[in-house]
């Protein structure tokens, strides 16, 4: 049996007619990471502050290592990275997390290993006004792992970070997840998660759209892969009249197919090998994977 | 109570990096000592106690200053944390929400208390050097620096206070401007005003003087003139002398506008939104 850590189920909210969240169901195990995709206003900063015990549900259940959200048992196990979050520009590094140490109950002989795990012991004595970017978020990462946490919730903890900080930053979620941890974090875009997270979850317009590995997504999605052909010269035309597809130009040819059908279809191709001059086999991206569970949901909006 | 003082030391460590004390002490001293030797010549001439007569002034002085000091302390104290979003984080721990307001409380009392402190210290130290000192002039002031930290605790609460309400930091900048004009400023011309009006009567021996004791400044400044003898007072100070009640009851109203500024922050402060 799993260490379940987070447990929400059929959770709704609404603010007003405005239905935030809608039946949304979610469990996180210990030592697992869940990235939490969807546009601006999908509700996932929503759910974080329901999470935290700071918005009330009309319905549904949260359970936060089996303690209701906003009890002390549940605040001690959550840390918490909000999506915007400016440190007073005269305080330390090392003085705010003594601050946020203290009022979690934690040992502030920790502080200097926190600020080693996130690489910002040399500016540990530093004011945050002369922190870069990258490295005040990291001193956000550094606050969330007060107090070893047993559910990390990080609100896109990466935006507007460059590639080598984001990449910094996984490594410590990672690290992170390594020693227990529970994380549930936010992002915008499939491609940033990729094989660092264990589990995806789409959201769009408050409901939970799609939820597993990326693997799966992609196979439940079943979209076509492409495969683009060029003809010998001469032969396109009977290539198109054996196997279809669609005619870009004169020699070359594009045809859509399943999963299932992929490896005939390719079987069927080097029996014509003669008129082939190049193929090239295009897989569904993870842009066009998150398109299609955003796209589904839209149409059936519309009906 | 380690959240408290974790508080505390945070907001006490904020005030002092901002210089807000630095600043605070440096513009109280160089008043104070404005008032006790340029003024010092009119009290030779009355053969007044020249302590009492500067504190008498400063006490004028200091119903301006001391609040708008608090105030600029105070207005962005939540506001500003709902806006950086450190708010969220603090109240993410297990800390309550009348920790948190307690603690900003009484870190930006001490920071202001220090202020007015120091430089009144300072100040008299002085005055008593060049002057000398009679035991009258000594009791006025050191009554005059505990009422002063007294006023400035009530306005650090209004303060925090309307951050807490405000939510954002432009709003409650404008609300601390607007309540400093309305209690110090515009409150006395109306009353001014009221006065001049009524004339000698019930107005001016019944209702004025509780008037005068429902703000928060005025009760200061009663205070501190009434105590003192000695000292030339005219208008709206000299009222000071025919008070239905004790000039202690002034000390009072100070207490109840405190209790009440405290309470209404720390039930603004749960109903803070994130």
């Amino acid at each position: 049996m799993t260490d379940t850590v987070l447990d929400i189920s059929a959770l709704t909210l609404s603010f007003g007619s405005l239905r935030a969240l809608d039946d949304v169901t979610l469990r996180i195990a210990a030592g697992e990471r869940l990235a939490l995709l969807g546009h601006n206003g999908a509700g996932k900063s929503t759910l974080f502050k329901a999470v935290l015990g700071f918005l009330h549900p009309d319905a549904g259940r949260i359970s936060v290592a089996g303690h209701a959200p906003g009890s002390d048992a549940a605040r001690v196990a959550i840390n918490y990275l909000p999506e915007t979050v400016s440190f007073p520009r005269s305080l330390t590094g090392r003085e705010v997390l003594g601050y946020f140490s203290g009022l979690r109950g934690a040992p502030r002989a920790a502080i200097a290993d926190l600020l080693e795990r996130v690489g910002l012991a040399q500016a540990a004595d530093r004011a945050v006004g002369t922190y870069s970017k990258g490295m005040r978020q990291r001193l956000g990462l550094a606050q969330a792992l007060i107090g070893a946490p047993r559910l990390l919730l990080l609100d896109e903890p990466t935006s507007g970070l460059d590639p080598i900080s984001r990449h910094d930053l996984y490594s410590v979620i990672a690290e992170a997840a390594g020693r227990g941890s529970a994380v549930l974090l936010s992002a915008h875009g499939l491609e940033e998660v990729e094989n660092r997270t264990d589990r995806v979850a789409i959201m769009f317009r408050g409901r939970l759209r799609a939820e597993g590995t990326l693997e799966e997504l992609a196979r439940r999605a079943a979209l076509p892969a492409t495969i683009r052909v060029t003809a010998a010269e001469g032969a396109a035309d009977r290539l198109h009249a054996e196997l279809g597809g669609q005619r870009i130009n004169g020699a070359r040819l594009e045809i859509d197919c399943t999963p299932e059908t992929k490896l005939a279809l390719l079987a069927r191709l080097t029996a014509h090998a003669d008129l082939l001059r190049d193929i090239d086999l295009a897989n569904p991206g993870l842009a066009e994977i998150y398109r299609h569970f955003s796209k589904h949901m839209d149409q059936e909006d519309r009906t | 109570m380690t959240r408290m003082i974790t508080i505390f030391v945070q907001e006490f460590r904020l005030a002092r990096r901002n210089l807000w004390v630095l600043l605070a002490t440096g513009v109280l001293t160089l008043f104070a000592l404005a008032l006790a030797f340029l003024g010092a010549g009119q009290g030779a001439a009355l053969k007044a106690d020249v302590l009492s007569l500067t504190a008498a002034s400063l006490a004028t002085l200091s119903v301006y200053l001391i609040p708008l000091i608090a105030l600029l302390m105070s207005y962005d104290a939540f506001s500003g944390e709902v806006e950086r979003g450190t708010l969220a984080l603090t109240l993410a721990t297990p800390v309550r929400r009348w920790e948190l307001f307690g603690a900003k409380f009484l870190a930006q009392t001490v920071a202001a208390g220090t202020a007015i402190a120091i430089s009144f210290l300072l100040a008299g130290a002085a005055v008593v050097l060049v002057y000398g000192a009679a035991p009258a002039g000594l009791a006025a002031w050191a009554s005059l620096t505990a009422s002063s930290i007294a006023l400035g605790a009530v306005f650090v609460a209004v303060g925090l206070t309307l951050s807490a309400a405000a939510g954002r930091t432009a709003l409650a900048a404008a609300m601390a401007i607007g309540i400093w004009l309305v209690l110090v400023v515009l409150y006395d011309l109306a009353l001014l005003g009221g006065i001049m009006a009524a004339g000698e009567g019930v107005f001016a021996s019944h209702v004025f003087p509780w008037l005068v004791l429902a703000n928060p400044a005025d009760a200061f400044r009663l205070y501190n003139l009434a105590a003192l003898d000695a000292a030339p007072v005219a208008g709206i100070d000299g009222l000071a002398r025919t008070l239905p009640f004790p000039p202690y009851a002034a000390l009072g109203a100070l207490a109840l506008w405190l209790a009440g500024a405290l309470a209404l922050g720390i039930h603004r402060t749960k109903r803070i939104v994130l």
